[in-house]
């Protein structure tokens, strides 16, 4: 199959109680593709009285829908799953439109992740149970999982339809109603899958607002009228929403990104087999999704007696990547998602360079031909340096990895451990001890023992430290958007005999 | 004062200036993190709760430069110069309505700012 930029319209709304609407003022914001900086559509540039119509639309659902069976809602989430399976292709080509990402991420992972992601959380909806414990013979506690009601969601641009689905798929599957400002470089895949389906959801449960972080996403935030915040993105960003937040008292999740340590034992190459092989593609995940990744393993540590090997075919794997059209299927990393991205990523490795960091690949922006010229990509590149430069402690979000050596189990962990953050990890070994030791000594929700950037939605994901708290996938996130409420029932008929 | 942690390109000087006149008192958050991190926020004064966890690096055009204390241990001995570049974030930043995205320029202190700054 050939892929191809999909058509767009000139211009859409916003999605609030079951329909398409124009802002309130009529005003638009210009959206551009990083493939080529050419523009795609436009999208409602709202204020607060588009967010306030959308909370409204979610509260007069909240109760309705919060009553909906376990099986209707399950059965309503399996057929969106459906729906975006049905147009997989659509929407694997509209988001790398708008990302910049390569057609063979967003075929392959991307959209078939958001798929399943919605039929894990309508498959564990059914198999779950309450609990009923008898306390003593005349008390029984029941524990009873209520939905919130209504809540706001804000997504970032790096996945935009499996962040979606990371997040709108366990909020709907505990009954609540939901507002979601998707980020504003990436509108087209929220107000695409709101078209499909639209006629699937009652009126007023899913609502879709596009618009500015100050405009948009602050009055969002800081409503009254919305029982919980989740929030995917920078820390300054994320304490700003938690105060909005402590006013209300409304509970958050964070995700707020990391800096992870991928980090390779001696033992990877005792032999040079598949699992070598599979370590050397492990080091350069840092490429993924152009190292647009909350737990992209951008920092590289590599034990000093097998340095030089290793790393010589760390290099050889890194220049082999394939970098053009993104929509070309032999395509292996496309564009950095804007200008601005682009901009600050470059200045990284020019700060990194001045800290006296060694390029060992890339260093520079990539120049392609033709249309894609005006795009913004990046060469993947490798530092080499130590743990305490700034490229080494500051989510670059690009295709930038740092290396460092290290000499033994309790260095490894050491530099694992200096970061500010503690979302992703990455082990490697061959040693029975290792694969179990040094995880557990490493201070990050996810680490990923001998793989790396594997994503199922039964596994939780999440942050320590300054990568924020609360989790994604897994049943156990149905818990971050429900009350518990416990009915303790008595069958004594006689009186406590205090009054 | 001889050396400073932080300057301020006059482009982007200019957006701070239009963005004060229409918010307020304002200052700059350097924020960390995923997406849009490692960039200066530009947040009203007002909203932003600014404690003992920040340090302030400086002045730029009137408004005041923070960063987290536990961060700054990590940037200590680099210059920051906030600059502007066309873009579209996805934070709170006031500027971003405009197209426009502050980014910070960074370089090595040298030892004679260092000496002076760390007294």
């Amino acid at each position: 199959m050939n892929y191809s930029k999909p058509k767009f319209k000139e211009k859409y709304g916003n999605f609030i109680n079951g329909k398409f609407e124009a802002p309130d003022d009529g005003e638009y914001f210009d959206n551009h593709s990083p493939v080529d900086n050419k523009l795609l559509a436009k999208y409602p540039r709202s204020k607060e009285s588009d967010v306030k119509r959308a909370i409204e639309a979610a509260n007069n659902a909240k109760d309705a829908w919060g009553k909906t069976s376990v099986g209707e809602r399950s059965a309503i989430l399996m057929k969106i799953a459906d729906v975006i399976e049905a147009n997989l292709n659509e929407f694997a080509q509209m988001e790398t439109a708008d990302n910049g990402k390569a057609i063979r991420e967003t075929v392959n992972a991307d959209v078939p992740l958001a798929i399943d992601h919605f039929r894990y959380f309508a498959s564990v909806i059914r198999a779950e149970e309450g609990s009923a414990t008898e306390l003593n013979e005349n008390t029984v506690s029941l524990i009873i999982r209520e939905p919130l009601g209504v809540v706001a969601q804000i997504i970032p641009w790096n996945f935009p339809l499996l962040m979606l689905a990371w997040k709108v798929a366990p909020a709907l599957a505990s009954g609540n109603c939901v507002v979601l400002k998707p980020a504003e470089q990436t509108p087209a895949s929220a107000t695409f899958l709101a078209e499909k389906i639209s006629d699937l959801l009652p009126p007023g449960v899913f609502n879709v607002i596009h618009g500015f972080g100050p405009e948009a996403g602050k009055p969002l935030a800081s409503s009254g009228k919305v029982d919980k915040v989740a929030f995917t993105g920078e820390t300054t960003t994320g304490q700003l929403i938690m105060q909005y937040a402590s006013k209300n008292l409304n509970p958050v999740t964070m995700e707020l990104g990391g800096k992870s340590p991928n980090v390779f034992f001696s033992s990877i190459m005792d032999h040079d087999d598949d699992f070598l092989d599979k370590c050397i593609e492990g080091a350069v995940l840092f490429a993924f999704n152009q190292g647009e990744v909350c737990t992209a393993p951008s920092r590289l540590l590599i034990q000093e007696d097998i340095y030089d090997a290793f790393i010589e075919r760390v290099i050889a794997r890194t220049e082999a990547i394939k970098m053009g059209d993104p929509f070309d299927m032999n395509t292996m990393m496309g564009a950095q998602a804007s200008n601005d991205q682009h901009e600050k990523i470059l200045s990284y490795i020019e700060i990194g360079k001045e800290e006296g960091a060694e390029v060992l690949t890339g260093g520079a922006a990539k120049k392609l031909d033709g249309d894609l010229s005006k795009g913004f990509y990046i060469q993947p590149t490798i530092l080499k340096g130590h743990n305490k430069m700034r490229v080494f402690q500051e989510e670059i979000f690009g295709p930038v990895v740092a290396v460092c050596t290290f000499k033994d189990e309790a260095e490894a962990i050491e530099i694992a451990n200096d970061t500010l953050y503690g979302l992703g990890a990455g082990v490697w070994t061959r040693d029975a001890h290792q694969l179990y030791q040094i995880p557990r000594a490493i201070k990050a929700g996810r680490v990923w023992v001998n793989c790396y950037h594997d994503y199922p939605a039964h596994a939780p994901f999440g942050g320590y430290k300054k990568s924020g708290f609360g989790r994604e996938n897994h049943l156990m996130m149905l818990n971050h958007y429900r009350q518990t409420k416990n009915m303790l029932i008595s069958y004594d008929k006689k009186k406590l005999g205090f009054f | 004062m001889k050396f400073n942690r932080v300057e301020i390109t006059e482009e982007a000087a200019e957006i701070v200036e239009k963005l004060k006149q229409q918010h307020g008192d304002l200052i700059f958050h350097q924020s960390g993190g995923c997406c849009d991190g490692s960039s200066p926020m530009l947040l009203s004064k007002e909203d932003f709760y600014i404690d003992d966890n920040d340090i302030w690096l400086g002045e730029v055009t009137g408004i005041p430069f923070y960063m987290s204390h536990d961060q700054f241990e990590y940037w200590k001995h680099t210059h920051l110069t906030v600059d502007l570049t066309s873009g579209r974030g996805a934070s709170f930043s006031l500027e971003i309505p405009l197209g426009k995205r502050f980014i910070i320029r960074s370089r090595l202190l040298k030892e004679e700012e260092l000496t002076y700054l760390n007294k």
